[in-house]
């Protein structure tokens, strides 16, 4: 039976035409994937259906009715909620109080934290209401964004991108879930790049490209493979990696201890390593655990003892961030929005605002806009950013093609140690596999590597040693091969959740 | 229903039209003010826009132009990088009176002798005395984390009476016969800011207005200390991640806008005004955020901008003597131009867009 029915919903924007046509329908008590490189039109697909644009052509049925809301507040009135990639969560309040604060007209304080521990309960969602959200962690996060959907008591639950910041285990937890959900009649739409979560969750797929629906299939039927062939439309290049010896020490940490930056930061306690040339080692561990910490100390946008931080001979931890570039170090932040590039910047001033220094943009302060030019024109050639123009401000760019440069414009400083925080967060398969490419041709060419991720997947397919961050502290790097999920699974610490709990089927 | 939405980038057309829209519409409701007020509108806003400079006294009015416009420009440029940058210097006035204290000091200390150097020293004298009471603000901030609006903007009444003091007391004229005020700098050849060229009101403050347009717009288009500033206002975090240290770009930004607005003061106090008085200053250093915003943080724009206000403020008192007009009459129109820049600013990163309605 049909829940939805979508019916050559089109949408076009200027210079491009985000939906062409695109029809498909989501049956009742359905776990239904939606598939698609960046860019593909996802995005603009659930924003559609969650009410936040309006088609210019095509139409929808729910229920068999005619279903156009004009904003989220209607959608969410006829039964359509929305888990966002990115959290709308305040983190100086409580759980309760959070998710009273996204109602309409919220029951006293009370009743919310009740509700709230009635459908946790039910659905295996553990989450204590009273809690700061500061201090949670982001698989909590995700659990209070779910419950506040699932408080709606929605016909149709749309997840974009739900696991990539989840321990394996939190994954579990979600799946239980959700399948949970759709036995009960709860259709779900879920938006994601990780081929194997949807074979193991979904019953059917459609895949978008370029706007259009470019086919359907059953994924528990369907390889990984086929899939993300269907979604690029090419054939796809898995990252090689070679096997090398390492080289020499690059970089020294000793007893890195820092103080948290701010309230919900995390502080670094007495975390030591060394990372030799040739060599990635990849750090997991659950989001808030001291990864922007470690690479705000790493990069010298905070600075440490002397002593803590060496690169070969040199004591760079008092240094600011441009005298550890001149060595040879360079960074790419997680957040590639406001911290690893100015969103409304051109990409030309994107590229000087790290380029400067090792790609001498500048003579005695005085900029040369010309090779500042030349230097975005090559990361967009080489890293294959899709853009009209690297006069193009960053913000105009999809999230997928802001971090190619990103991690081009690093990579193309040919440093000799590179800190990367999630490359491939809300990337698509064909750009996040280019990205890791790169990160292994760089450290084949003699580059040391800090690769910090949550997909693990990821740190597997490129790390040569794992490390995990728990609570600011580092386990000692262990060589990747040969680790089993749940080593990583311990490693990454005991404090999350770590049993699957207990759902009533 | 009418909804705003958010273009892709900020739109360029807009970004040049919304200052002449803003003028338009300053015009327009000033207009209907000036009608309400029981004047007649037209004649009004064609006394204040156009007889400055195309009535037969526009001679006189003209040279007006440059020694009102010089000191806004001025001090307008240096808030501006503090603007771009994020930093709020809204004491510009505090640290214009201060320039013109400690200027004026060096050229009475010196009084009677005659010296190329007195001038000179002056300027020195100017730039520090604005960039010292401007490091209050900046050394609260960076180490105790104080809001600089309100610091720098308090100290303004702190520097008036300052002034006040200084104007009845240490720099009152010996040979003033108890008169407030200090001696006629104007009349003190080596301390004096005379006109260059005679009658054409082109002033060292003139010269030192268009030096610093010229100096700010290649600092912001081809400089690492531009890039840095806009960088620091645009993306805070971006910037500490590219190298900006931002304690110090807080403190370069006030210092400059500090100097200016100082150098401003003694210009005006060795020229124009010519001695330290009570009323010395008459409210260039918050006439100058209008020009600031006005100019779109433009050197150039800022350039055009002081331009206009200086009109306003000469068109202002022919008005005020010619028509009757009350002064607040006038200070309401300038405000109007900065609301209404500030209103359709909005179309530059939004467009308006009427589409059907539907609240649920």
């Amino acid at each position: 039976m049909t829940l939805l029915s979508l019916q050559g919903l089109t949408k076009a924007y200027p210079g491009v035409v985000a939906n062409d046509n695109v029809s498909f329908e989501i049956g009742r008590g359905e776990i239904h994937a939606l598939l698609g490189e960046n860019g593909a039109g996802k995005s603009t697909l659930v924003k559609t259906i969650y009410g936040l644009v309006n088609p210019d052509a095509g139409s929808m049925l729910l229920e068999g009715a005619a279903f156009a809301p004009p904003e989220p507040r209607a959608a969410r009135k006829a039964g359509v909620a929305m888990v966002f990639q990115h959290f709308s969560l305040f983190d100086a309040l409580n759980v309760a109080e959070n998710i009273a604060l996204g109602m309409e007209n919220p029951p006293p304080l009370q009743d919310v934290a009740e509700q709230v521990r009635e459908v946790s309960d039910q659905y295996g969602l553990p989450l204590d209401p009273s809690r700061v959200v500061g201090d949670l962690s982001a698989g909590e996060r995700q659990r209070v964004e779910i419950i506040r959907c699932l408080l709606q008591d929605p016909k149709l639950l749309i997840m974009d991108e739900p696991t990539s910041v989840l321990t394996p285990q939190e994954v579990t937890i979600l799946f239980e879930t959700l399948r949970k959900l759709a036995s009960e009649g709860t259709s779900i739409l879920y938006i994601s790049h990780k081929l194997e979560e949807i074979r193991a969750l979904c019953d059917h797929a459609t895949v978008l490209r370029m706007g259009h629906v470019v086919g359907e299939c059953d994924p528990s039927q369907t390889s990984a493979r086929e899939m993300a062939e269907l979604m690029v439309g090419a054939v796809l290049q898995v990252p090689e990696k070679p096997d090398k010896p390492a080289g020499n020490v690059a970089l020294t940490l000793t007893g890195l201890s820092a103080p948290a930056p701010h309230e919900f930061g995390t502080a670094l306690r007495d975390i030591s390593l060394t990372v030799r040339r040739g060599e990635v080692l990849g750090v997991g561990g659950v989001a808030g655990n001291g990864q922007d910490e470690l690479v705000a100390a790493l990069s010298g946008e905070m600075r440490v003892s002397s002593g803590m931080v060496r690169m070969g001979d040199d004591d760079i931890g008092h240094m600011p961030p441009n005298a550890r570039r001149a060595l040879g170090l360079c960074a790419a932040p997680e957040e590639r929005n406001g911290h690893a590039a100015a969103p409304d910047m051109t990409l030309i001033e994107n590229a000087l605002l790290t380029g400067n220094v090792r790609k001498e943009l500048s003579s005695r302060g005085f900029l040369k806009w010309d090779r500042a030019r030349d230097f975005a024109a090559e990361i967009i050639e080489k890293f294959d950013v899709r853009t009209p123009s690297a006069g193009s401000t960053a913000r105009s760019l999809s999230g997928g093609n802001l971090q190619k440069f990103v991690i081009g414009r690093e990579i193309l400083q040919d440093p000799d140690v590179l800190i990367i925080n999630q490359p491939t967060w809300g990337v698509d398969a064909s750009a996040a596999a280019s990205i890791r490419q790169a990160i292994l041709d760089l450290a084949v060419a003699g580059a040391a590597v800090i690769l910090i991720s949550q997909d693990l997947d990821e740190l597997m397919e490129i790390a040569d040693q794992f490390s995990a961050l728990n609570e600011g502290r580092m386990s000692d790097p262990r060589p990747a091969k040969g680790l089993t999920i749940d080593e990583i699974g311990l490693m990454l610490g005991g404090s999350h959740d770590m049993e699957v709990s207990h759902v009533d089927a | 229903m009418i909804t705003l939405e958010k273009r892709a980038g900020p739109s360029k057309a807009w970004a040049l039209v919304t200052p002449l829209v803003a003028v338009a519409l300053t015009m327009i409701v000033g207009g209907i003010l000036f009608a309400a007020l029981g004047k007649n509108p037209f004649e009004t806003i064609r006394t204040i826009f156009l007889d400055p400079l195309f009535s037969e006294f526009a001679w006189f009015y003209r040279p007006q132009l440059l020694i009102k416009g010089a000191p806004l420009v001025l001090i307008a440029i240096g808030l501006s990088f503090g603007f771009r940058a994020g930093v709020w210097n809204i004491g510009a006035e505090g640290q214009y009176i201060m320039g013109a204290i400690c200027g004026a000091a060096v050229g009475l200390a010196f009084h009677p002798m005659e010296s190329r150097l007195i001038f000179p020293l002056m300027v020195l004298a100017g730039a520090f005395g604005g960039w010292a009471w401007a490091m209050i603000p900046g050394v609260l901030r960076v180490k105790f984390g104080t809001n600089e609006i309100l610091v720098s903007l308090m100290l303004v009444y702190v520097a008036e009476q300052l002034l006040a003091s200084m104007a009845l007391g240490a720099m009152r004229n010996p040979e003033g016969m108890g008169f407030p005020g200090s001696r006629n700098l104007a009349q003190y050849p080596s301390a004096a800011n005379l006109e260059l060229i005679k009658d054409s009101g082109m002033h060292w403050g003139v010269v030192a207005a268009l030096i610093a347009v010229i100096f700010a717009y290649v600092t912001l288009s081809r400089h690492i200390f531009g890039f840095q500033v806009r960088l620091a206002g645009q993306s805070p975090r971006a910037a500490n991640f590219a190298g900006v240290n931002p304690a110090g770009m807080i403190l370069i930004c006030l210092g400059i806008s500090g100097a200016l607005a100082g150098l401003a003061g003694l210009f005006e106090v060795a020229g124009p005004a010519g001695q330290i008085s009570i009323d010395f200053n008459v409210g260039y250093g918050f006439t100058a955020i209008i020009v600031a915003f006005l100019g779109r943080l433009h050197p150039i724009g800022i350039l055009l901008a002081g331009g206009l206000m200086a009109l306003t403020y000469i068109g202002g008192e022919i008005a005020q003597s010619n028509l009757g007009l009350p002064g607040a009459a006038i200070q309401l129109l300038q405000g109007m131009l900065l609301f209404f820049l500030l209103a359709v600013d909005m179309l530059t990163n939004y467009r308006i867009k009427f589409g059907k309605g539907g609240t649920v």
